[in-house]
């Protein structure tokens, strides 16, 4: 028996002189194959009591997991083996670009303003609104970026503070007709008191009892919001709730399209900029001392429980923003809305696309609000490609796409001073 | 600020896709839409199959006019976001109808969108009385009966056979908590007693506890507003606790799956739905080259989505044009032979000829009950 | 509430307490040991249960008796399972491990994903039928009470759990685990085989998730590709609740959910089921933040 084993041993030591990685995606390609034999070849037809064989599949697997397995190990390996490259093409053409936007800053942003803001006129309504969708999305991601990425306090509950802003202004539309601009800060206020609700009990929970907990206020929200049909009308939700006005004029189905695209983007501009004000003060630095080591910030004097509770408060506050914007955007709200899966949603743009980092956020919706989109005619297959997505950004991209950059002084000694 | 650069950069290269190639003169798009991924795909998807079935027979038959038709499929997940973003990609695409949605919230949602430019939009299973009674929708139409009257049918016979108070629970859906909440204004007309009204979770993994609390009030019959999955469980625990008063269900629960999952448990259950149709030809034939196409039972609400695209096309054959309120006119006045029996649409929207009977599974079938 | 009436609801939230931890159980080791919140745990449970109904459906055309039958298909959805739950540890967990814990979160929502459409795909998304094989279990007297499912599967959750505890407690890979969640850099400096005592903590963590799935569709009577998802939130605060990381915690704090639940829905109302569940949990963690059992660890500053 054990001359066997050393035989296979031998052998096998010397199959390692072909390139590695061939035997190694054989290997893979085989036992999935095999662990998905039941799921993917086996069909039973319980009504007939037939069972059909799907061969095809076994192939597809076979030969899919071969080839994926090898670019897998492939790109595994430049990731770890990557030099840094400072000087390749993309480098060099990256670093113009950015060197042209710091000293041009005002001209670039206006050019960019510009054809944001002439985007709706030049495309498709559905393109809008996409694009309206994604932007709300970046308010939330903001928002939560905050929460998560600058105060370290891990929120899987964020959508109910969006819920509080959504059935606010729709609540107050419905039954007194209220519009939009008058029931925006209204929204507001609704969240922070919610913001500020949550988080008294959570501020001496650390880490991942603090996500269960967030988790437990989101869908106690939801619930709420479905049974308690006197007040928030239930499963059955709240329909016809007005777009924002403009001064009274009446617009087309299309106008209406542009001015709500136009009216989230100021309002997404407004978040930015009170985002990176608050950053780059000294509340902000308070979070990030906050998020890096909670007891160090608290032996250097810094009210840890105020802080958090601002940390929650802004944030709700955002979220409630967003869901005055969502409530106006798509004219009817409904429980479902503001399930879990939305939390988790707007985790992952914040994660994936760098926590901490604005553009990263950016991106993030951008990924997640029209990626789906642009998956479409995969049909059903959709949502496996993003669920297989998710998995490989992350595991390429841990720190996101756009990772935070923190500024950094380099100190060169000049050459004269020798 | 590095945010704007990148995010110009992003969205100029997005902006590439907002150049749509509109279909060339000749087809003609039908939109359809509906959960056809995520945890309602099985009420979406068999409408779905439904639409491109019927229309693959009528373009080999050389069309409507002459011309092709196109389906245009688009998933929204029962997602009133997703659903007013699919609604307005339809729209753009040029569809001179919709089947669906499927789900009444979805639904409304997107029937904003529709309103707008007046698209006229066949549902095949949005039951949701508000959608037709409030007005809001003068281009909406449905191939199946609105929620009220299945409560008016439920009531009646529970009232016939002599039942006097009741347990009410509904999925906490829309379509569910509407029917259920009809159910309860029905009971008041007959001085029938609700003894209990609640909701359960749809998914969980348990419910004896619920069925115990029902038990305990001791009622007469129980009425559930919900699907399939949920009535099965229910029904389950009831015989396992020995609790056997009459159940009865909505449309929700006259399918064969629904018989399927509950296997003897089954019998006995009532469910109203829609007059039985699977026995016209027409249907019957539909269905069997259903089976014969994708290996099983076509699911839930393919009759009606079936029934929904044959409007259409018939209406597309019969206007005078193809604009919207053309369309729309040869929808609400004409007369159709469909899978679901010959029907007509009355000024709201709602189908005429599709009554509601009370079922009853009967040795592992639901059989018509008088 | 007659006494009857007591013990149904009683044995009720019981039942649920056992299904909440047979899947808990999972999460609270993986967690234990790498920190990792394991989304895609539910559809372990959700795939245990899927392979179970195919080779029931498969070897039942072989003729085998009955109870054979059961127990060899039973025995090989537990390997598939655990061999799922190995592959997605290496897939999507071994690289990022010593990244920031919501890059690992958000692989596992991921995975979750990809599982759930995965399953849909290959499968169906209907509802599917699944025999109830544990109600006629000879030797047994079905009471008013307490059934013969229910029976089996306090039974398995009860014997899963010792079996557990023994094996943490008492061989050398459940000190390894145990070393491994205690202090990871120490460990591996001790030469505590990381990679393997992880992989293994996964494969017993799918391992009661596919015991799970299983006993849990025969009690039911039916799958679908979606329902690890509600499953795997409800055990998951059911591990928190009872203190994560700890395994008789997590078999305690799913009891309590079960029982809240059960209570509440009989007591109170069905409408409001989950918010009961969800206040008994803020409660306990404002009073005892790291769960019922969790230890308190003290940060060394």
């Amino acid at each position: 028996m054990s001359k066997f084993i050393s035989n296979l041993r031998r052998s096998y030591r010397l199959l390692q002189g072909v390139p590695k990685f061939l035997i190694q995606s054989l290997m893979v390609s085989l036992w999935f194959a095999i662990l998905t034999f039941p799921i993917m070849v086996i069909q039973v037809n319980y009504t007939a009591n037939t069972v059909e064989w799907q061969w095809g599949r076994l192939l597809l697997i076979l030969f899919g997991g071969f080839a994926g397995s090898f670019i897998w190990f492939l790109a595994l390996d430049r990731k770890d083996n990557k030099p840094s490259n400072t000087s390749g093409t993309y480098s060099v053409i990256k670093g113009r670009l950015l060197d042209y936007y710091a000293s041009h800053k005002k001209l670039v942003m206006a050019i960019v303003f510009a054809i944001i803001l002439l985007i709706p006129f030049a495309s498709s309504s559905y393109f809008t609104r996409v694009l309206i969708s994604a932007m709300i999305m970046m308010v939330l991601g903001v928002g939560l970026n905050i929460v998560v990425g600058f105060g370290g306090l891990l929120n899987l509950g964020y959508a109910a503070f969006y819920a509080v802003g959504a059935y606010t202004y729709g609540l107050l539309n419905y039954h007194f007709g209220i519009g939009f601009w008058i029931a925006l800060p209204i929204s507001a206020f609704t969240s922070v008191i919610a913001g500020l609700l949550v988080a008294l009990p959570v501020i001496r929970l650390r880490g991942d009892y603090l996500a269960i907990i967030t988790l437990a206020f989101g869908e106690i929200t939801r619930i709420v919001l479905e049974n308690w049909g006197e007040f928030t009308f239930g499963p059955s939700g709240i329909k016809g709730i007005d777009k924002p006005g403009l001064f009274g004029i009446d617009l087309s189905p299309r106008g209406e399209i542009i001015y709500v695209y136009i009216v989230v983007f100021l309002v997404l501009l407004l978040t930015i900029l009170i985002s990176r004000r608050m950053e780059n003060s000294r509340i902000g630095r308070t979070w990030e001392s906050l998020r890096e080591n909670e007891i160090a910030a608290r032996s250097m004097g810094i009210n840890v429980p105020r802080t958090k509770l601002l940390i929650f408060a802004v944030g709700a506050c955002i979220a409630g923003v967003a869901g005055a914007l969502f409530a106006t955007n798509i004219s009817y709200i409904n429980p479902k809305s503001f399930a879990l899966l939305e939390s988790i949603k707007i985790l992952c743009v914040v994660v994936l696309g760098g926590m901490g980092s604005i553009p990263g956020v950016i991106v993030g919706s951008i990924v997640l609000q029209v990626i789906p989109e642009w998956l479409r005619p995969l049909q059903d297959y959709r949502l496996l490609v993003f669920g297989a997505l998710l998995v490989v950004m992350m595991i390429f991209k841990p720190n996101g796409l756009f990772p935070k950059v923190r500024k950094s002084y380099v100190f060169t000694k000049e050459e004269s001073e020798q | 600020m590095r945010n704007f650069l990148s995010m110009s950069i992003i969205l100029l290269l997005l902006g590439s896709f907002s150049v749509f190639a509109a279909g060339s003169e000749e087809e003609i798009v039908i939109g359809v839409a509906g959960p056809f991924t995520g945890d309602f795909a099985n009420y979406g998807i068999p409408t779905q199959r439904a639409v491109n079935d019927y229309v693959e027979t009528v373009n080999a038959a050389g069309g409507v006019k002459g011309r092709t038709i196109r389906v245009v499929a688009e998933d929204e997940q029962c997602a009133a976001e997703q659903a007013v973003n699919v609604s307005q990609k339809l729209v753009d695409e040029g569809a001179v109808a919709v089947i669906g949605h499927i789900c009444s919230s979805a639904t409304i949602a997107a029937l904003s969108t529709y309103t707008d430019v007046g698209i006229p939009v066949v549902s095949p299973s949005s039951t949701n009385t508000s959608i037709t009674f409030s007005g809001d929708f003068p281009t909406f139409a449905r191939t199946i009966s609105y929620d009220a009257k299945q409560a008016e049918v439920q009531l009646e016979y529970l009232n016939e056979i002599g039942v006097e108070t009741i347990a009410v629970l509904h999925d906490k859906g829309d379509y569910g908590k509407g029917l259920a909440d009809n159910a309860i204004e029905e009971a008041e007309k007959y001085g029938i007693e609700v003894l209990l009204f609640e909701g359960i979770t749809p998914g969980a993994l348990d419910y004896s506890a619920i069925v115990l609390k029902v038990a305990g009030v001791n009622p007469d019959a129980v009425i559930f507003g919900g699907y399939h999955p949920e009535a099965s469980k229910l029904v389950s625990q009831m015989v396992s606790q020995n609790f056997t008063v009459p159940f009865i269900g909505g449309d929700g629960i006259k399918t064969d799956t629904f018989i399927g999952l509950a296997k003897e448990e089954a019998e006995g259950v009532y469910a109203t739905s829609p007059e039985d149709t699977s026995r016209l030809p027409m249907t019957t034939a539909v269905r069997a080259a259903h089976i014969e196409k994708y290996g099983e039972e076509p699911g839930v609400f393919f009759d009606n989505g079936y029934a929904a695209i044959q409007v259409v096309v018939e209406a597309l054959n019969n206007a005078e044009s193809l604009d919207a309120e053309s369309v729309l006119a040869a929808i609400k006045g004409g007369t159709f032979d469909t899978t679901v029996g010959t029907i007509s649409f009355d000024e709201k929207g709602d189908v005429i000829g599709v009554g509601f009977a009370v079922y009853q599974v009967v040795d592992g079938s639901y059989v018509q009950v008088d | 509430m007659s006494l009857e009436y007591f013990l149904q609801v009683f044995v009720s939230g019981f039942t649920r307490g056992s299904i909440y931890a047979l899947i808990a159980l999972g999460y609270t080791m993986v967690y234990g040991i790498i920190q990792l919140i394991n989304f895609a745990h539910g559809e372990i449970y959700m795939i245990g249960a899927f392979s179970l109904l195919i080779l029931i459906g498969v070897l039942s055309m072989l003729n085998l008796p009955v109870l054979a039958l059961i127990l060899i298909a039973v025995l090989v959805s537990i390997l598939y399972s655990a061999g799922y739950g190995f592959t997605i540890e290496r897939l999507a967990y071994r690289q990022i491990r010593n990244a920031q814990r919501l890059s690992l979160l958000i692989s596992a929502i991921g995975m979750s994903m990809f599982l759930q459409n995965y399953v849909l795909l290959a499968q169906t998304s209907s509802f599917l039928y699944f025999p109830k094989f544990l109600e006629d279990i000879p030797l047994f007297q079905n009471t008013n009470i307490l059934n013969a499912s229910q029976a089996v599967i306090f039974s398995a959750t009860a014997l899963i759990m010792i079996l557990l505890t023994v094996f943490v407690r008492y061989t050398r890979t459940g000190k390894a685990m145990r070393a491994l969640s205690q202090d990871r850099t120490m460990a591996v400096l001790v030469g505590v085989p990381t990679n393997r005592t992880i992989s293994i903590t996964f494969i017993i963590g799918s391992i009661t998730a596919a015991i799970g799935g299983g006993l849990v569709s025969a009690q039911i009577g039916q799958i679908h590709f979606y329902m690890g998802f509600i499953a795997g939130i409800k055990a998951f605060v059911a591990a928190v609740l009872g203190g994560i990381g700890n395994i008789p915690g997590a078999v305690l704090g799913s009891f309590i959910l079960g029982l809240t639940e059960s209570f509440g829905t009989t007591l109170i109302s069905s409408d409001y089921e989950d918010v009961f569940a969800f206040i008994i949990l803020i409660l306990i963690l404002i009073v005892k933040p790291s769960g019922l059992l969790g230890k308190n660890r003290s940060e060394k500053v």
